[in-house]
């Protein structure tokens, strides 16, 4: 407890290193994905190879990729770019499948009705079809939210800090507490920036709740309300 | 005037949904296009506004080759409104029925300001104005979607089956307002179903399709009931079972008109509105 009390600046700092580190690649893994989701459906040839070869990138173990990674985009070893390539490759692993799959579950007479009133093939894609696969692309930036920042830690190893920077330390100088508050502190990270998307659905997609039935009790009330009057 | 020319529409595979179908719609009357599943009726529709283009054959709306326009801007001026309603599940009704309008540009607070009167015209109350699609019974989505096809308004209004999922007392609303809409609005009209009765109902013109958009016959419900053309209409309009001869039969409790079946069909009604006695 002492250790944490001694600390807080470190941890203060420690705690916004990570958060610059953790959040652009949610954001982007987000972001890319859907012009590869909606190339994914677009083509026969193209949903087998995309899917495939991006759930693969998965497969790459983080150190040599951390390694290999400056190589290949001309940064120096410690840059924390290389950290911020990594985990959007990763996020967009988990990404990039769950936004094809979301984009391809519009329904399909929602798709002829929209093309039926006249829109664009533009409009119809950015105004029907993405806001109607904004739940499903939720429940994936979630687990990508949730797994880029306890990976963020991970970058410890190769000097950059973060929340991950506690364990290295914790463990070279033989400190529980440090290790403790590095893993708890993480965690409490994590179910922040959940919270925090779960908060945005909500407000982005207010008929999500009230298509599924979820609706408040208030709600449920004023709606009765309404029916007798 | 919308004119099917010789028109064929031949699905990738190979189907043959309609062959050389040629008919004139007229302006400002209801067609009513009735067929069973397959034979063609909802391709005819979706060719007029290019949802689906004909593999050969030309379609003109009042003397222009729709080939020839652009779709998206040609079903902006079209008003859709389909099974189902279609509406858009992440819109409220009030942005529903305002889609076309917006993506034509007109500003936001003036398409809603149009969309609420829109509402006040097919008998939905302004209160629901604010729900989504899902809050509401099937009756009124199917409402919005009549709304949303009169929003740009279009002269031309394409349905395609828009009251087969509602049950049949609110299907009976649901054809009467459009009945009265139709005295009031004059759009052009083109109507597809699958029962011969909605056909009945609603149709200045009705067109009997057999499979692959073959046209068994064409005229007023009138002409159709009078002098079935050929024995499919007469088996399609349920004339050969005596669905439609109607004679008068006396009860105890007055005059009665039933089928050849001897089911009561109706009541025989004097001319001034009453009961005959």
């Amino acid at each position: 407890m002492n250790w944490l009390v001694n600390n807080g600046d470190l941890i203060g700092q420690l705690v916004v290193a990570h958060l610059l580190i953790a959040i652009p690649p949610i954001i982007l893994s987000l972001v890319i994905s859907v012009p590869i989701g909606w190339l994914a459906n677009r083509y026969a040839w193209s949903r087998g190879t995309l899917l495939t070869g991006f759930g693969l990138l998965y497969a790459i173990p983080s150190l040599p990729l951390f390694i290999i990674l400056p190589l290949i985009i001309g940064t120096g070893l410690r840059d924390s770019i290389n950290l911020v390539v990594a985990l959007t490759l990763y996020g967009l692993a988990l990404m990039v499948r769950t936004t094809a799959d979301g984009l391809a579950s519009v329904d399909p007479d929602v798709r002829q009705s929209a093309s039926g009133v006249g829109f664009s093939g533009r409009s119809q894609f950015f105004r029907v079809e993405l806001p109607l696969a904004g739940p499903v692309l939720l429940a994936g930036i979630r687990v990508v939210a949730v797994s880029t920042i306890s990976l963020t830690t991970v970058g410890a190893v190769i000097g950059i800090s973060s929340l991950g920077s506690l364990f290295t330390d914790g463990f070279q100088r033989g400190i529980g507490a440090e290790i403790l508050t590095g893993i708890v502190l993480t965690i409490i990270l994590a179910l922040g920036v959940d919270g925090l998307l779960v908060l945005l659905g909500r407000i982005l997609m207010p008929w999500v709740a009230v298509n599924s039935g979820r609706v408040s009790r208030r709600e449920r009330r004023r709606a009765r309300l309404a029916v007798v009057a | 005037m919308i004119e099917f020319c010789s028109v064929t529409k031949q699905f990738p595979g190979g189907t043959l949904v309609v062959e050389d179908f040629s008919l004139v719609i007229p302006s400002r009357k209801t067609t009513v296009l009735v067929g069973s599943s397959g034979s063609g009726k909802t391709t005819l529709l979706r060719m007029i506004n290019r949802m689906v283009d004909p593999t050969s054959g030309r379609i003109e709306i009042d003397g222009e080759d729709t080939a020839l326009l652009e779709p998206v801007a040609l079903r902006r001026r079209i008003g859709y409104v389909m099974q189902n309603s279609g509406l858009l599940p992440h819109l409220t009704v009030i942005n529903n029925v305002a889609t076309v309008p917006v993506l034509n540009r007109v500003p936001k607070k003036q398409a809603r300001q149009d969309a609420l009167l829109l509402l006040d015209t097919v008998g939905l109350d302004r209160s629901l104005a604010d729900r989504y699609p899902s809050q509401l019974s099937g009756g009124q989505q199917q409402r919005v979607g009549v709304a949303r096809g009169l929003a740009a308004d279009p002269n031309i209004l394409l349905m395609d089956e828009p009251f087969g999922a509602v049950d049949p007392i609110v299907r009976a609303e649901l054809q009467t307002e459009l009945l009265r809409l139709q005295t009031e609005l004059d759009k052009t009209v083109v109507f597809v179903t699958h029962d011969i009765d909605e056909a009945f109902l609603l149709g200045d013109q009705v067109v009997i399709l057999e499979k692959g958009g073959r046209i068994a016959q064409v005229g007023s419900p009138t002409e159709i009931l009078s002098a079935p053309a050929t024995d499919f209409v007469a088996t399609f309009i349920g004339a050969d079972r005596g669905k439609r001869e109607l004679s008068i039969r006396s009860s105890p409790s007055g005059d009665i008109l039933v089928d050849a079946d001897g089911r009561a069909a109706g009541v025989l009604i004097d001319s001034a509105g009453g009961p005959a006695l």
